[in-house]
């Protein structure tokens, strides 16, 4: 059975961790490296399934500001990120804008929300 | 001309501001303000879309704009006064605090304490020395981000970053997004000036190439910027005859370091210190003048708004409390000195300890090392160490130091140096004295 070594960069936070994951048969057998939980399962989906949290901006309508910042609610798979501006680039939104607020549900069927980052007050 | 009276006066309702003013106010303080040239507090952080800020401060995953609104709530919450579209002119001693606002005219506010929380503001390509011709389409990368984020225009469509600072990473990916082609980045130090993470997510997802030891050597166009002329740099940053090429662009985006923005002290005759740009402080964030308290990049500049919070919670208990006549008055100052591979350390001075069990510095390193041990020297002698894993300029190193280990040495001074290799490497941060 061929193992594969991959060297991983966390970006889970500052701290920045680097280590290897170790894949046989397509599954995680062993890891090195990494000081933390969240650090692990960031590696382990990085070598199986990579996946980015998506920010952008969607226009507003009739606001104090042009443009609303809009964040998904989880890491979105990174083959999609691209598509996923793509579908925001077209969403208008209608001021006020409450923090939190749902902007677009379940994009592209990914099942993740994406979401207002901050609030827009009206004009 | 109307006069007001305050305890605590914070110039600056970006984080550092906020966080000022909220625990001053958590402190006793009653009267608490915070002026704002902006229409809204929040400062940078209404900008910064990306996300990444609060793991520490909320354990949580914020972008920029939703960390300020956390503390933005906090702040309606509280009985904090607010002045928004409001600059500060002058702030003189005794605490006047002279500002102007286009609704309310000439206000003057008189603090007991004043906490500068003003930022910091980007180089520019004059502060650089960039040859070349001088047509349109050079931006620094915060300005560009303003532009993408804020107002909804795109500064360019074929993208040059000069310098690797985190803001210059952010933008790549974010031009990116938003359809420009983003050709490199080019750092004149032999290492990165941000963050790893940003290396990774901005830059290696999208297959943007890093030059290190480059740099700009001609801005190309007349009046439109139409390309540059780079080079690679020897150990003395000389540019390498023999080794220029051309890079075709209609944008350069500059990320070549941060300056606080301390007008307002200097012209109130504010020790600045050299190398961090900000003025020099005691454990209190007390400054060289009476009264007056330094907190977030106008202190000097961070990489994390997280620590930039946590340290204006010192300065603005501080404030609070020497409004109330609870801070001893300064009295002799002990030097805290950065030594060999230290490039920066805050606070620079201790005044003698007041009901404090420990004292918080933010020091940055010279240049990037692997595994290493910062240490405390108290006159000459070796009081405190700590195991880094690694060190890299771009990365604050925070040490929370018990009073103990600080003694009453006349001086103080920290350095890095490299660990000796061991058998069983030690993989997590851990304090060993």
């Amino acid at each position: 059975m061929t193992r594969h070594v991959h060297a991983i960069q966390c970006i889970g936070c500052p701290v920045g961790c680097g280590g290897e994951v170790v894949i046989e048969a397509g599954a995680v057998i062993e890891m090195r490296g990494f000081t933390c939980d969240k650090g692990q399962a960031y590696a382990a989906d990085e070598v199986v399934a990579p996946k980015r949290m998506v920010t952008t901006t969607v226009r507003v309508d009739g606001g104090t500001l042009p443009l609303l910042p809009v964040v998904s609610e989880r890491p979105v798979p990174k083959d999609a990120i691209f598509d996923c501006i793509r579908l925001l680039r077209s969403v208008v939104v209608q001021a006020p804008v409450e923090a939190d607020a749902i902007i677009v549900a379940d994009a592209l069927g990914l099942g993740v929300n994406f979401r207002a980052a901050c609030s827009i007050a009206e004009a | 001309m109307r006069e007001f009276r305050y305890d605590v006066i914070a110039i600056g309702g970006g984080p550092a501001g906020m966080a000022a003013a909220l625990s001053a106010k958590q402190a006793g303080a009653e009267k608490v303000l915070i002026i704002e040239r902006d229409r809204e507090l929040g400062g940078i952080l209404q900008q910064c879309i990306h996300n990444g800020f609060g793991l520490r401060r909320f354990e949580d995953e914020l972008t920029g704009p939703g960390y300020a609104h956390r503390y933005i709530n906090m702040v309606k919450a509280s009985d904090i006064d607010v002045w928004l579209d409001s600059t500060v002119l002058s702030a003189a001693p005794g605490g006047i605090v002279t500002s102007v606002s286009p609704q309310q005219g000439l206000r003057v506010a008189t603090g007991s304490s004043v906490v500068y929380s003003m930022g910091c503001r980007e180089r520019t390509r004059g502060a650089i020395r960039i040859p070349g011709s001088r047509p349109a389409g050079v931006f620094t990368a915060g300005a560009a981000q303003r532009m993408v984020n804020m107002e909804g225009y795109l500064p360019g469509k074929e993208v040059v970053i000069v310098g690797s600072g985190d803001i210059g990473l952010i933008m790549a990916r974010r031009m990116t997004l938003e359809g420009a082609k983003v050709k490199a980045v080019f750092e004149i130090m032999p290492y990165s000036n941000g963050l790893t993470r940003n290396i990774v997510q901005c830059l290696e997802d999208f297959g943007i190439p890093l030059y290190l030891a480059h740099s700009v050597v001609a801005v190309h166009g007349k009046d439109r910027v139409t390309g540059v002329t780079v080079a690679e740099v020897d150990a003395a940053l000389t540019p390498i005859p023999g080794t220029e090429f051309d890079v075709a662009c209609d944008c350069v985006l500059l990320s070549v370091g941060l300056i606080p923005e301390n007008e307002l002290g200097r012209a109130a005759g504010l020790h600045i210190d050299a190398v961090t740009g900000g003025g020099v402080v005691d454990q209190f964030r007390e400054t060289s003048l009476a009264g007056y308290f330094a907190a977030g990049n106008v202190l000097h500049v961070h990489d994390l708004v997280d620590w930039v919070s946590q340290e204006a919670e010192i300065a603005g208990k501080s404030a609070a409390l020497h409004a109330l006549g609870k801070l001893p008055p300064a009295g002799e100052h002990r030097p805290v000195t950065a030594g060999d591979g230290v490039r920066t350390v805050v606070p620079q001075r201790l005044s003698p300890p007041s009901g404090q069990l420990s004292v918080r510095f933010y020091l940055r390193a010279s240049r990037p090392m692997g595994a290493s041990i910062l240490r405390l020297h108290a006159d000459g002698n070796v009081v405190w160490e700590r195991k880094l894993r690694v060190v890299k300029p771009s990365e604050m190193i925070v040490a929370e130091i018990s009073w103990k280990k600080l003694g009453s040495s006349d001086v103080l001074e920290f350095t890095v140096v490299p660990a000796p290799v061991e058998a069983d490497s030690e993989p997590a941060e851990e304090e060993v004295a």
